[in-house]
């Protein structure tokens, strides 16, 4: 942490000279969510405020060869003490040469292309707190070396140590019921979270077909959660075990079409299996002679545990509608539905955005759980319905 | 044989202009324009939009473009949005092609995500404004048939008046009528023509500037639209050329780090 603060003040040194040309931006956004029904667990929150800001300071020298960049995050929440909390998404340096690139330094990655969940996509550990889709990622320390040759790009990586998953904590909704607790994370290396990780990728696009394949080996993002005791509560324990993960992500762009897949084979000492999410985004354009687009979006979620799966999609369909006005403010909205194919378990999700004026940004979510059968992480939201409103100006 | 091909180009470009059929007229002109363009090699420039609705409610964006010319197919190009702050970041790829679809890519700054999107939707509006995407992308010569209609006077300027047909069936247009300068090769209007062929937006390029010598480029361009009542206005600025760009700079990379 030390080094930490050290880096943090040489970049704030370099940033703050007047002499250097900085590319400042960030935003500041509040959240209200509201719950419809008392929560499962009586201790945690009903209705919650929370607060985020996230500043991004970009300098670049040597002709645009060399820059530098810092991204600090940080989130005060009404309710959830763990979801209060301060985070370096980027602090790195990156150097760019004509035919590679290096990056050093807290960074943020993204593999991928489907919608429905991010399977292939590993580097950056998950920060759960933020929202239950999974999207927010943690700063992940690396370097990383791009080779760029015509045949495609190759991403080699070297990262040293490993960032806990974020879980919500006592208060915090929506949850996994019983919660998790972090003072009982344990690992398989010895090395704990100073393992160092390796991982590497190949992309490619080749005509109207972009392809990635990738490797990765070391500690697991995605915890095996076991039930436990602390304190005379039961609770799950994270465990994070070693893996060799190998992905393939790949989309056809034709036409108004889109056809994604993408499969991961996850091998370990205690756990190991095979997932997938494959199919298509159709868009029809220009609807009722409007400018606006509307996109159908049907992804089908398999997983080799079946209904043993820790996640709660193993045999599920996602169908989605994508409204994007293209207007000026910029609105869109994706309602999407995700139901398991052997039961009723469904999850429900509206998202919807909208630019008001130059500087500030409205987004409306609302999230209905309903949970049938064996999907025990689905169930522990049954209660958890909620609508969230949220604000953001951005600079 | 190198005498009969030099006669033969001879006798095509001696070919007087009365003996050509109006289609053959248009398409020369175009291809003559197309030329006189060619060789430019890469450019820069900073773009803002000025979208205004019926009632002059205006808001502003502000782009940088950069693009690179490609010999034998469409240019690469690539637009980092700088304004409004929540897009800030955002940047588009695109790969124009004269024969098969565009290649597009858009980079999401939030996400870190490159997401490959569809170029079918050439009529769709490009920011929210009164450009279509195909307004937006390189103009090449085998994009349309042509057909010349009449020699005129547009404010003081001796111009071509050329009817245009999209080839590609994925065209929000059936027509466009360009008024094209004689003197400096570039259009000064044109009227776009919805699918059923009434007019839908008008286009108006001025304030043209030559650069290196030999190159105009508009300081402006008003598009009105009849239809909806709104108008977007593009003023350029900090034209720039010889910036010694390579494909490099028009890669899924250089997308990930355009600021």
């Amino acid at each position: 942490m030390g080094k930490l603060l050290q880096l943090t003040a040489a970049v704030l040194l370099i940033v703050s000279s007047p002499a250097q040309s900085v590319d400042w931006r960030g935003n500041v956004t509040v959240q209200e969510r509201l719950f419809f029904k008392p929560p499962i667990d009586p201790r945690q929150h009903g209705d919650n405020f929370s607060v985020a800001a996230q500043a991004e300071m970009y300098h670049e020298w040597d002709d645009g060869k060399q820059n530098i960049s810092f991204i600090p995050f940080a989130r005060l929440d009404q309710g959830d003490d763990q979801r209060t909390h301060a985070d370096i998404r980027e602090l790195s340096w990156s150097y760019i040469a004509r035919d590679y690139e290096w990056t050093i330094g807290f960074s943020k990655v993204f593999w991928g292309v489907t919608e429905a969940q991010h399977l292939v996509d590993i580097i950056n550990q998950t920060d759960q707190v933020e929202d239950f889709d999974q999207e927010e990622k943690l700063g992940q320390q690396m370097a990383k070396l791009s080779l760029i040759r015509d045949w495609g790009t190759v991403d080699l990586f070297v990262l040293p140590g490993f960032r806990e998953r974020t879980f919500p904590g006592v208060e915090g909704r929506p949850r996994v019921i019983p919660r998790v607790e972090k003072n009982l994370t344990s690992y398989e290396s010895s090395q704990e979270d100073k393992h160092v990780d390796l991982a590497a990728r190949w992309s490619h696009a080749i005509g109207d077909m972009d392809i990635g394949l990738s490797w990765f080996h070391g500690t697991s993002r995605l915890p095996i959660l076991t039930p436990a005791q602390y304190n005379g509560e039961i609770v799950l324990a994270p465990f994070y075990q070693i893996i060799d993960q190998a992905g393939l992500d790949m989309q056809l762009t034709r036409g108004s079409w889109l056809w994604k897949l993408e499969a991961i084979n996850l091998d370990g000492n205690y756990v190991k299996y095979k997932r997938a999410t494959g199919g298509f985004e159709y868009t029809f354009y220009g609807i009722a002679n409007t400018a606006a687009d509307l996109g159908l979006v049907m992804e089908y979620l398999y997983d080799s545990r079946g209904e043993l799966a820790t996640t709660p999609f193993e045999d599920d369909f996602l169908t989605g509608l994508r409204l994007t006005l293209n207007d000026a403010q910029s609105t869109d909205a994706l309602l999407g539905v995700i139901k398991d194919r052997d039961n009723s378990s469904y999850l429900f999700s509206l998202e919807a955005n909208r630019r008001i004026g130059d500087s500030w940004k409205l987004s409306i979510q609302a999230n209905k759980f309903l949970a049938d059968g064996l999907d025990q992480s689905l169930k522990s939201f049954a209660e958890d319905d909620y609508l969230q409103i949220e604000l953001g100006y951005y600079f | 044989m190198k005498r009969i091909l030099l006669l033969l180009l001879l006798s095509v470009s001696v070919t007087p202009a009365w003996a050509l059929t109006p289609e053959e007229k248009g398409l020369e002109i175009a291809k003559n324009a197309d030329l006189r363009d060619s060789g430019w090699g890469d450019q820069k420039q900073t773009l803002e939009m000025v979208l205004r609705n019926k009632q002059g409610q205006e808001s502003r964006r502000q782009i940088r473009g950069r693009s690179l010319e490609v010999t034998g197919d469409g240019d690469k190009s690539m637009s980092i949005f700088d304004s409004p702050a929540d897009v800030k970041g955002t940047a588009f790829l695109s790969f124009t092609h004269v024969n098969k679809p565009d290649d597009q890519w858009l980079y999401l700054p939030a996400l870190k995500r490159v997401k490959r999107i569809a170029s079918k939707n050439k009529s769709g509006p490009f920011m929210g404004s009164e450009f279509a995407f195909e307004d937006m992308s390189s103009q090449e010569v085998d994009k349309y048939t042509y057909k010349w209609l009449r020699d005129e006077t547009l404010d003081g300027k001796e111009v071509y008046v050329i009817e245009r047909i999209p080839v590609d069936k994925n065209s929000g247009y059936t027509r466009q009528i360009v008024w094209l300068d004689k003197e400096i090769d570039q259009p000064l209007k044109v009227e776009f023509y919805d699918r059923k062929d009434s007019l839908l937006k008008t286009l108006v390029p001025s304030d043209y500037k030559e650069y290196l010598g030999k190159y105009w480029r508009p300081g402006q361009m008003m598009m009105n639209n009849h239809q909806n009542g709104k108008s977007t206005l593009l003023i350029f600025s900090e034209y720039s050329f010889n910036n010694g760009f390579t494909d490099r700079d028009f890669d899924q990379n250089s997308l990930k780090r355009a600021r």
